[in-house]
Order: structure tokens, then sequence, then C-alpha cells
């Protein structure tokens, strides 16, 4: 079971609370859990990842176990803790000013 | 008695604005979507209880909602907008050639007739249509790939197609306005496009009266005089009698002839509206006066309408979405500002009072006028 924090405003969108948890089938990795993550909600698909291309959005952030997952590989597994539900992933909207 | 709805885009969410026909008291409802930048919402003339909207964010990209009851709620509908076959490139800011990207919907148009169809006008400049009440989207490609797409050249806001044009006398015909490419025409119901820019005059490009490179910023037609269009480009307000053929200059006695908005009266087709605006660079009114500019002459003649508008210290922008007339006997003008009011007149504009004030920077206003 992976646990996904969204941004306020994609719970809102997504009409869930906080943190979302999902059953991944195959070994936990960025792509896998978005997948389910939009196959569970549909609203999300082109919120998180650009729609055709799959490639997460400039101003969106992934973060777990305090590291920045970013720029890892969306094939990368995922850190242990999250694999195993004790740490959340969060998605993050990046800060920007104004 | 009938009743105004306004609706309301703003850079934080949409506003739904409603009164009795009397237009004295507004109840305001939203935000809705809040937090989210809503470019554009409209109602579907065949149903009034049908609204589409553009909601959008630099950071989660996409989303358009729909409502079938009037704005109490909404529902997401399709966000995939992709474009037709190999997208090809338009120019940069540069003059480099630069990749087709979609960014945002700017415009929504629903058809006149059915309340399942509706176009979208979309930054890279596209035009989408939608026949399952915004399900599933595609791009009517006709209109980039009719020979000077890789021509155009972004405005400052970006390169947006931002004006859709419904012709009521020949379903086949619809105009659309692209910054900063121009105007444009279909006669088949989208399949096919040409410019339609003869007579504009830009100084902005190298070629001031080139066929495509102008930054029109709004175009409008009164339903009874589908031929005549008027036109507020960047600098100069136009007039088409010969829908979009040839354009001539009606600026006439305007103090400026820069803006963006520009509307025509519900039941005087040669009464038109614009909100003059200093310039290029300073995008506030004249003087810090805030004034529409009405012409009961199709042009030329122009008078300042400032009663209950801010006649000093007043240094907002009216946006190209941003105005409206109701269908009410006595003609409701409306229009948003980035300073967050929403002004309305009841009576052709002679007076004009705030409906509301304080929203977030207004993006985009239309009015439904309903039974």
């Amino acid at each position: 079971m992976i646990r996904v924090v969204l941004p306020q405003h994609l719970r809102t969108l997504a009409g869930t609370g906080k943190e979302i948890r999902l059953e991944v089938d195959g070994e936990p990795t960025q792509r896998l859990v978005l997948d389910t993550l939009e196959s569970a909600y549909p609203v999300l698909k082109g919120t998180i990842r650009d729609a055709a291309t799959k490639r997460r959005r400039p101003f969106v952030r992934f973060f777990a176990c305090e590291e920045d997952l970013s720029h890892c590989s969306p094939d990368e597994p995922l850190p242990g803790p999250v694999v195993r539900g004790t740490e959340p992933l969060f998605v993050v909207g990046a800060m920007a000013g104004g | 008695m009938t009743g105004v709805r306004v609706l309301v885009g703003t850079r934080k969410g949409a506003f739904v604005l409603t009164s009795d026909g009397m237009r004295d008291a507004w109840d305001v409802s939203g935000p809705f979507f809040s937090g989210w930048e809503v470019y554009h919402l409209k109602g579907s003339p065949a149903d009034p209880g049908r609204l589409y909207a553009s909601q959008s964010s630099s950071w989660s990209g996409q989303v358009i909602q729909r409502s079938d009851d009037g704005g109490a709620s909404w529902q997401p509908v399709g966000n995939t907008f992709s474009y037709a076959g190999v997208p090809g490139t338009h120019q940069w800011y540069d003059g480099t050639p630069h990749p087709w990207e979609f960014a945002r919907v700017w415009h929504l148009e629903p058809a006149l007739d059915d309340p399942d169809t509706v176009y979208a006008g979309v930054e890279d400049a596209a035009l989408f249509k939608s026949t399952d009440a915004g399900l599933t989207w595609s791009e009517l490609a006709g209109l980039r790939g009719h020979g000077s797409g890789s021509s155009w050249q972004p405005g400052a806001g970006g390169m947006c197609l931002h004006t859709i044009v419904l012709d009521p006398s020949l379903p086949e015909r619809m105009f659309a306005a692209i910054s900063a490419a121009g105007a444009f025409r279909s006669d088949d119901a989208g399949q096919t496009w040409r410019p339609v820019n003869r007579g504009l005059q830009s100084q902005g490009i190298p070629d001031s009266d080139a066929e495509v490179g102008h930054c029109v910023h709004r175009i409008a037609m009164h339903p009874d005089r589908p031929s005549v269009l008027f036109m507020q480009k960047h600098w100069d307000v136009m007039r088409s009698d010969d829908a979009g053929e040839s354009w001539h200059e009606i600026s006439g006695n305007l103090p400026t002839d820069f803006g963006f908005p520009i509307d025509v009266h519900a039941h005087e087709p040669e009464t038109i509206y614009v909100v003059p605006i200093t310039s290029d660079s300073l995008h506030y009114p004249p003087e810090g006066k805030l004034r529409v500019y009405r012409s009961r002459t199709g042009g030329d003649e122009w008078q300042a309408l400032g009663t209950g508008l801010p006649a000093s210290d007043c240094y907002i922008n009216v946006l190209r979405e941003a105005m409206a007339v109701d269908g009410l006997q006595d003609c409701g003008i409306y229009f948003g500002t980035t300073g967050g009011q929403v002004y309305g007149s009841a009576d052709s504009g002679d007076t004009w009072e705030p409906l509301v004030r304080d929203l977030p920077r207004v993006l985009s206003v239309e009015v439904q006028t309903l039974p």
C-alpha cells in the first residue's frame, strides 16, 4: 500500500482527503504510482504529469523521506519506507512567489 | 421577471453574479475553482443551464469544468488537447522556430444551437472542438495548417487564440482571432481557413499591412448584422462591412485607440463600446480616469461615459475578454478590471455602478440573460 499526499488544490479537484492510499500492482516506482493514481482519479490526468509525454510538470515536485525525488528516473524504485507505507510520497506544488 | 447571470473569470477563481431584471441588487457566489486561474467561462445560448469553464494553473495545467445547473455545481470533463498530426513550429520571440506546445484554454465558445458542442481557443494558438459536452476534444487543424502558421509569433501574453465568433445566419461561417497573427475566417464550419486582415495597419511588424502578424485584441458582431464586424486591435479600432474581407479605421475622436475589449449593444447594431487605454506600455486609462467610450454611429464619433466610474487615480486595465452585454430591453453593459471590480450599467452605459469590488484580477466577463 502506497500513501500519496496531494497539494490542497488537487485534493479539492479530485474530491479526496489529505492522503490517498493506493494498491500498486508491481514494484512501486514514480511512474507506476502515478499511473495507478491517475487510473483511480482520472481528473488528475495532466495535472501532475503532462498528459501526452507523462513527464513531470515543471512546477511539481515529488518528496519522500526528506529527499527530493523530482529528478529521479520515473522508473527508479521508490524508497523502502514509501514502499512499506510507513512514509508517504508527497506531490508538491513548487514554491513560486506572487 | 427575467434575470441576468454575470460569469466572472479571475486570476484566483470564478464568480457568478446574479440579479433579477431590475439589476439593482446582485448576489455573488464563489469563488469556484479557488486558487486557479479561470481565463474564461461561458454559457450555452441553447441551454442557459449549461456552462463551460477553463480552469488552469502554471503548476497543474488545464482543467475544463462543465455545469448543467447554471453554475450551482460543476464537474471536470476532458482536458486533453492534442494537436493533430505533427504539430510543427511557429516563430518564437527571437524569430527562431519553436515547437507548438499547449499551454491553456483562453476562450470557450458554446455552439449557438447545441449545448453539447463547444469550441476552445488555446495557447499555443489553435482551435479545438468538442461535440460531447467537453469530454473529448479534437483540433480543427485547418487553421494552423492553412499556410501561414509557421510564421505566427506570440504577443506579450503568449500566442493565444482568444476570440471565436459564430455567424448565426451562416452556420458554416466562423471567425477566430489570434495574438499576434490576426483574424481568420472559415466558411466550412472550421475545416479550412484564410486570413481576413486586409486594411489592418500595424507599426509593430516589419510589413505594416502584411497578410498576417497583426495583434488583434478582440472582435465583436451583432447577431442581426453578422457581416459587420468591429475590432479592437493593439492600436486602432476597426470595422468591416463585408465579413472581414476588408477593414477600415473608426477610431475617430477617441483619446487613444489602444485597448482590449469591444462589444456591441444588444438592440442597436451601430452602438459599440470600447475602453481606451493609454498606450501599449501604459496599461491604464488616460489621465487615471476610467471611462467607457460609446459610439452610436458605428464608429468615428465617440462619447465618453464616466458617470459612476472612478474619475481620478484609476490605474487598472480591462482585458480583452472582460466586457459583455445582456439582452434586456434596457441593454446592460458589464466589464471587469484588473483591480477586481466588476462594473455594470443598466442604461446602455449612461451610468455605472460596481456590482462587486475587490475580486482577484478579472480575466473575463460573460453575461447570460435568463428567461
